[in-house]
């Protein structure tokens, strides 16, 4: 067990390594001067102004040794400057990541709080009713474009109806609860201020609901397929064969080995979604690392950039490493063959 | 394989009449009946996107500022946007961007992804290994933040933005490949061609991928949908097209402010949702047809 | 704390004695496709009393296992239409609901299936599967559970039960988890068990000591037991009745013993016929008795007897569908045919001119040793790295073979025979250069082919072809069989331009009995048979001199197995070939071989010609062997003295490695390794005591 952990870490250490080399190469590499996205033409034909703006962001220097400077600073936690913000990139990825983590962790929870049990009651009762509305759900949301459906939701619920906060975390007047964890939720319960706790969970229904859509769609028919293939494989035979009620077989030995597959499939989700919340957060103005990074790509913002990218590396290569050592907990054939 | 004359079948006495067989059409088309329609859609889209600029009503550039923000009429089905242009004509030139950027993309993308895949499958060792880490790094990253920060530097444009997409989709198709070729690689057959003295290329794609084919028409299927909408969500954010090119996608952003006129950005998200609806049919249908499991049915 | 298992008497509660344990009316069970209704079972009945033994036997198709599981209530299928009554002990088993129904099945009826791998729960502990089996029908508390289990594994011959209840299915052998699955069928003392070809996946060895089990779990406990087999030594051994199924319906029923020296319906009479014997009955050379042709569609069943078309014995009055009547003989006996309605017997298989050709012996005399042998293999070894590369030195390696010797002389068949792990399938790999050996040499016609490349073995190719063993994945369904015959011919550049190479596929299949139209259908258009022709004509394309044939047969039924076999038996003295010819089934090898090899665990522990190695064994293994093979005509035998299990954890480097086996091992065995030594007749053994 011991020496299969330290193999995937070991795994996942030099693909962080390999991922920031590439991440670099590219960023490097692609035309666009970040100096006249920044600057405008006013200032981008002042020679001084432009040199000294190189030179504090070390483009002037040759790759490798930009590459070198870069590592330097990651370890000692600094990613550099970005330079559309003017702040370490390392502040900016702070302030902006808690929104993100919190919109992304509630629609996966949402998802699979639903699509869990609806997929094993598609599976189970299949081609009834319930079946298929299942099966017409997933697909929509699935279909559905985010952006789109972000507009249609905000519209009719809030602009139509009223009955939904309108967007941001929180009302424009409101304030937010003293910073611990920079989840709203979790803060409000730790102040016990109800009212805003209240009023976070209100403003998380709409945009979590929107980002849900497409996982809820995947993990449910994903939890079908997995239940169906299950109850097709002779120890389910074996099972009914025992005498056992049909929610026992399901459950203690269709659902038992279908788990893989739904963690595999659930864990890349959550990693989707933590990562490519931007529509989302473009919409309901939800001022999380998804904005950010589409403003630091549009501005060819290369730290910010690069910050990003390699955060992103490290959410998918340390959900990989979960989702690889839960594994060995789910399928004992894995270590012990 | 018998002998000639036909032999008399037996009775059905003892057997029940709901045991009696159905009409094949009513069977068929209750199982494929949603792929046929998916496959309808698609093929209707296809015919617009071929003939747009005849079916549309109206100029898809055509200004008229006195119309502007008009609510769905008799003159203009599907309302105006905000500079009086004919929603309904833009939707239906729309798609060609669409559907040409979700096409190239899988199609291209697919195909490159597929190769690398088998060959790493087949070839084995280290081959293997190297093109899998390859294929694993680019896969660390999702297809929205590369293709950002490609077609942003770039520039935007409909060719820089299938070629940032491309960039990110062949890897999925690598993986599909490789995993293919291997469940092949150990059947008999190949074992026999082997023994027979044929060359590894020729194993390769002559007898192995012919057999590989079915799973990955229904990627290629299901994935369309996919290109579709991240090509729109990519306009979306201002990267793909080129104003005042119709794009669904930056059609919705044009709407997004408009919660009053929501006719602007509703009927663009419609239109993506029925193209990417019809995908997904023909894809699952594509994928039940493949399994024997469904056919005992 | 372990319970030991009362032995209850058998059979106290005494039911209505009138009335048997199971009786089954008139099962009739369809399955509605696009196609329409496929009659899987026609009109079955039977009766099973308290503690008997009834075996169903029947090729793949007949029907068997759907009637198996339409008595448990078991069959899942879209679209089934279950008519017809089963009652068990006077209760309507196909009317059950609920809890009655779960009653039922675990507890007064257990079922034990074909492939204890995918039969067992592969993410639970053995224990968990175990107790759930007896907490299900509420009689015992989790600890009492456990307790039981523990002495259950024990009483079916597991060793060291405590140890084997914390492990997963995976890590157990085929035998073990056969013996788990018994386990929990027995952990509610059930009345009735249906075994479903519960031995066909294990190694005749296994299958002997399973077959004993089950024979002694009925004596002790008095649970009646249904056998499903399509091996009739298998049935033989178990079963007192016996009950024959083809197409659907119960063509033959009656004791077992009698119905096999005396069969009633030429069914029975082509089963018995078709399967080559131990003893040699059948002369080597002669042909075995097939009929042609495959069991009729079950979605349209002719109307008359469906044995009809392919029965050697038909008569006018087969036109219209016989009864199932009794005919001659007591204890029962009944016959679905018109021809042996009046009381008169089939005839003998072996006698009678008219049916059985006898063709004269192998023209060619195997030559002298080692002298112009077409294929030499010395000391050959494979090695094979298991597991994981790990980051701390060399990966685990398991050695399927060590230290091989094999001659096969021109014009000769050599039989290789070993169960599984013995190293027989990757002997064929190597000698056909799918693979390398780790060391040793493999010479073909005097050419070092052990490290050669690709590019210089390709010629050798020609002379040298394989024969796999699954008919269906060993062509390749996406090309026409006319492609894939083709295919060697132009690569070889055998023939000159399309319509040359066009009259050699048809004449290729015509060599092996198909007709020239067969060309231009897919794989999935024939039957397994009609597949393994197609496979050996495009191994006779390139015209080789030596085919290895891995297994041909195995996953054959018995009549099309017949026929296989006197296919090969028919080119190889047309066209001078010579084989290596893989089974496990050993008295397919006796029938068909000159020389026979003996492997186990990768070692060979005996060669010679093969009346002196079947007739006068001189190893232990072989002995075993031999004693293991289940023989319709010796029904009811006594079993060999059991013998544990092969040990996976058995240092195989030194000694002997059937020590842990043998009746005869001691301490020399423990540390040196036997040499193969000749003996007088010509054979060679691997052991300290032959």
């Amino acid at each position: 067990m011991v020496l299969y952990l330290v193999r995937r870490v070991g795994s996942a250490v030099l693909m962080t390594a390999l991922a920031t080399v590439m991440v670099f190469l590219i960023a490097n590499q692609v035309p666009g001067d970040p100096v006249l996205a920044q600057l405008g033409d006013l200032a981008a034909s002042d020679p001084a102004f432009v040199a000294e703006f190189r030179a504090l962001h070390h483009l002037d220097r040759p790759l490798p040794e930009r590459y070198w400077i870069f590592l330097e600073g990651l370890v000692h936690g600094d990613l550099g400057m970005s330079i559309a913000t003017q702040r370490p990139v390392l502040d900016d990825i702070v302030q902006y990541a808690p929104a993100t983590v919190e919109l992304a962790t509630a629609a996966f929870v949402l998802s699979l709080a639903i699509g869990i049990p609806l997929g094993v009651l598609a599976a189970v009762r299949r081609d009834s009713w319930i079946d298929h509305v299942a099966r017409a759900l997933s697909l929509v949301g699935v279909s559905s474009p985010t952006f789109w459906l972000a507009f249609v939701v905000l519209a009719v619920f809030y602009g139509g109806l009223q009955i939904a906060p309108g967007p941001g975390r929180l009302d424009p007047s409101a304030l937010a609860p003293p910073t611990v964890t920079g989840l709203f939720v979790i803060d409000s319960v730790v102040a016990r201020d109800w009212e805003t706790l209240g009023a976070a969970l209100a403003h998380l229904v709409l945009p979590s609901l929107v980002l849900a859509a497409a996982t809820l769609g995947l993990i449910t028919r994903t939890t079908r397929a997995a239940v169906l293939d299950s109850l097709g494989q002779d120890y389910v035979r074996t099972a009914r064969a025992k005498g056992l009620t049909e929610w026992a077989v399901v459950i203690r030995h269709a659902l038992r080995n279908a788990w893989i597959p739904i963690v595999t499939l659930g864990g890349l989700a959550y990693a989707n979604l933590l990562t490519g919340a931007v529509m989302t957060e473009t919409v309901f103005s939800w001022p999380g690392l998804g904005r950010y990074t589409f403003r630091s790509a549009v501005a060819v913002d290369f730290p910010a950039i690069l910050g990003i990218t390699l955060l992103v590396a490290v959410v998918y290569v340390a959900i990989n490493l979960i989702i690889d050592l839960s594994y060995a907990l789910l399928d004992p054939r894995v270590l012990r063959s | 394989m018998t002998a000639a004359a036909p032999v008399p079948a037996a009775p059905l006495d003892g057997w029940p009449a709901e045991g009696q067989p159905r009409a094949i059409a009513k069977r068929l088309l209750r199982r494929y009946g949603l792929a046929l329609a998916g496959g309808a859609i698609v093929a209707a889209w296809l015919g617009v996107a071929l003939l747009a600029r005849h079916l549309a009503p109206y100029p898809s550039d055509a200004v008229d500022v006195v119309q502007r923000l008009a609510p769905p009429s008799r003159a203009h089905w599907l309302g105006t946007d905000a500079l009086g242009r004919d929603v309904l004509s833009r939707v239906l030139v729309g798609s060609r961007v669409s559907l040409l950027a979700g096409f190239t993309v899988v199609l291209i993308g697919g195909l490159l992804g597929t190769l690398v895949g088998a060959v790493a499958g087949y070839a084995g060792g280290r081959i293997e290994e190297l093109l899998m880490r390859v294929t694993d790094l680019v896969l660390c990253f999702p297809p929205i933040i590369l293709a950002m920060a490609i077609a942003a530097a770039l520039g935007i444009g409909v060719r820089n933005t299938i070629i940032a997409m491309l960039a990110v989709w062949w890897p999925k198709f690598a993986r599909l490949g490789r995993s293919l070729v291997l469940v092949q690689r150990n059947q008999e057959y190949v074992e026999a061609a082997r023994v027979v003295g044929l060359s590894p290329a020729t194993i390769l794609f002559r007898h192995i991928m012919p057999n590989a084919l079915g799973p990955l028409v229904v990627l290629i299927t299901l994935d369309m949908g996919n290109a579709i909408i991240t090509f729109a969500g990519l306009s979306f954010l201002g990267l793909g097209v080129v104003p005042p090119t119709p794009e669904w996608g930056a059609m919705v952003a044009e709407g997004r402010e408009l919660v009053e006129q929501w006719w602007v950005a509703a009927f663009p998200g419609v239109a993506i949702l029925s193209v990417v609806m019809a995908f997904n049919f023909m894809g699952d249908g594509f994928r039940d047809w493949l399994d024997p499991r469904s056919r005992a049915q | 704390m372990s319970t030991s298992v009362p032995v209850p008497a058998p059979a106290t509660t005494a039911p209505d004695p009138s009335r048997a344990l199971l009786e089954v009316r008139d099962l009739r069970v369809g399955f509605a496709t696009d196609a329409g209704l496929v009659r899987a079972v026609d009109g079955v009945s039977f009766d099973v009393a308290a503690g008997a033994t009834l075996g169903i036997v029947g090729e793949s198709g007949c029907g068997k296992t759907v009637t198996a599981l339409s008595i448990m209530r078991l069959l899942n299928q879209p679209n089934q239409v279950v008519r017809g009554k089963v009652r068990f002990r006077g209760r309507d088993v196909l009317g059950m609901a609920g809890a009655e129904l779960r009653a039922l099945r675990g507890g007064q009826v257990a079922m034990v299936f074909q492939d204890p791998m995918t039969s067992l729960n592969p993410v639970t502990r053995i224990l968990a599967q175990l107790t759930e089996a007896m907490r299900a029908h509420g009689k015992r508390t989790e600890l009492e559970a456990r307790g039981r289990a523990t002495a259950l594994l024990r009483r079916m011959g597991i060793a060291a039960p405590e140890r084997l209840v914390a492990s997963y299915p995976h890590q157990l052998s085929g035998g073990m988890r056969q013996r788990v699955m018994l386990a929990m069928g027995f952990s509610n003392d059930p009345s009735l068990l249906i075994a479903d070809e519960p031995t066909t996946a294990l190694d005749v060895t296994v299958q002997a000591q399973i077959l004993a089990l089950l024979r002694e779990l009925n004596a002790s406990f008095g649970t009646a037991i249904v056998l499903i087999s399509h091996n009739l030594g298998v049935i033989a051994s178990l079963c007192a009745r016996l009950l024959v199924m083809y197409a659907g319906e119960v063509v033959e029923e009656g004791p077992t013993a009698e119905v096999l020296a005396d069969p009633r319906h030429p069914y029975t009479w082509a089963l018995l016929n078709a399967a080559p014997t131990l003893d040699g009955a059948k002369a080597r050379g002669q042909r075995l008795v097939t009929i042609e042709g495959t069991p009729p569609d079950l979605l349209r069943p002719p109307a008359g007897c469906r044995f009809q078309e392919r029965c050697p014995f038909k008569i006018a009055r087969c036109a219209e569908h016989p009864r199932l009547d009794p005919v001659g003989g007591g204890g029962g006996r009944m016959a679905r045919c018109w021809v042996t309605q009046d009381g008169g017997a089939l005839p003998r298989g072996n006698g009678g001119g008219a049916v059985v050709s006898t063709i004269g012996k192998a023209a060619a005399a195997p030559g002298g040793a080692g002298e112009g042998a077409l294929l030499r293999v010395r000391q050959l070894r494979k090695v094979f790295p298991v597991g994981r590369r790990t980051m701390f030195g060399a990966r685990p390696t398991m050695t399927a073979l060590d230290d091989v010797d094999l001659d096969v002389h021109r014009g000769e068949t050599v039989g290789l025979v070993g169960e599984s792990g013995s190293g027989k399938s990757t002997l064929a790999r190597l000698i056909v250069r799918l693979q390398q050996p780790t060391a040793g040499t493999i010479h073909f016609a005097e050419h070092d082919i052990t490290h050669a490349r690709n590019r210089d073995i390709r010629p050798l190719r020609r002379r040298m072809q394989m024969i796999f063993q699954d008919p269906h994945s060993s062509l390749n369904p996406r090309m026409r069989v006319g492609d894939t015959l083709a295919e060697p011919l132009r690569l070889h550049r055998l023939t000159e331009g399309p319509a040359a190479t066009a009259a050699r596929v048809a004449e290729l299949l015509a060599l092996v009995g198909l007709p020239a139209s067969a060309a231009s259908k897919h794989p999935h258009e024939f039957s397994g048979g009609q597949r393994q022709r197609i496979a050996i004509a495009r191994a006779l394309a390139v015209e080789p001199e030596l085919i290895v044939a891995d297994e041909p047969v195995s996953s054959l039924d018995v009549n099309v197995q017949g026929q296989i076999i006197n296919l090969l038996g028919d080119l190889q003295r047309r066209l001078g070939l010579t084989y290596l010819f893989i089974a496990h089934d050993l008295a397919v090898v006796r029938h068909i071989s000159d020389r026979v090899v003996i492997l186990y665990r990768g070692q060979v522990m005996e060669t010679g010609r093969a009346e002196d190695v079947f007739e006068r064994p001189l190893h232990p293994y072989t002995r075993l062997l031999l004693a293991s093979v289940p023989d319709p005509r010796r029904p009811l035998a006594a079993p060999p003295a059991a013998t544990p299990e092969a040990s996976a954890r058995l240092d195989l480097s030194r000694g002997c490695p059937f020590r842990a086996r043998c009746p005869l091992a001691q301490a020399i065995c423990e540390a040196e390794r036997p040499p193969l030594r000749r003996h007088d007749n010509g054979s060679s053994v691997a052991c300290h005591f032959a």
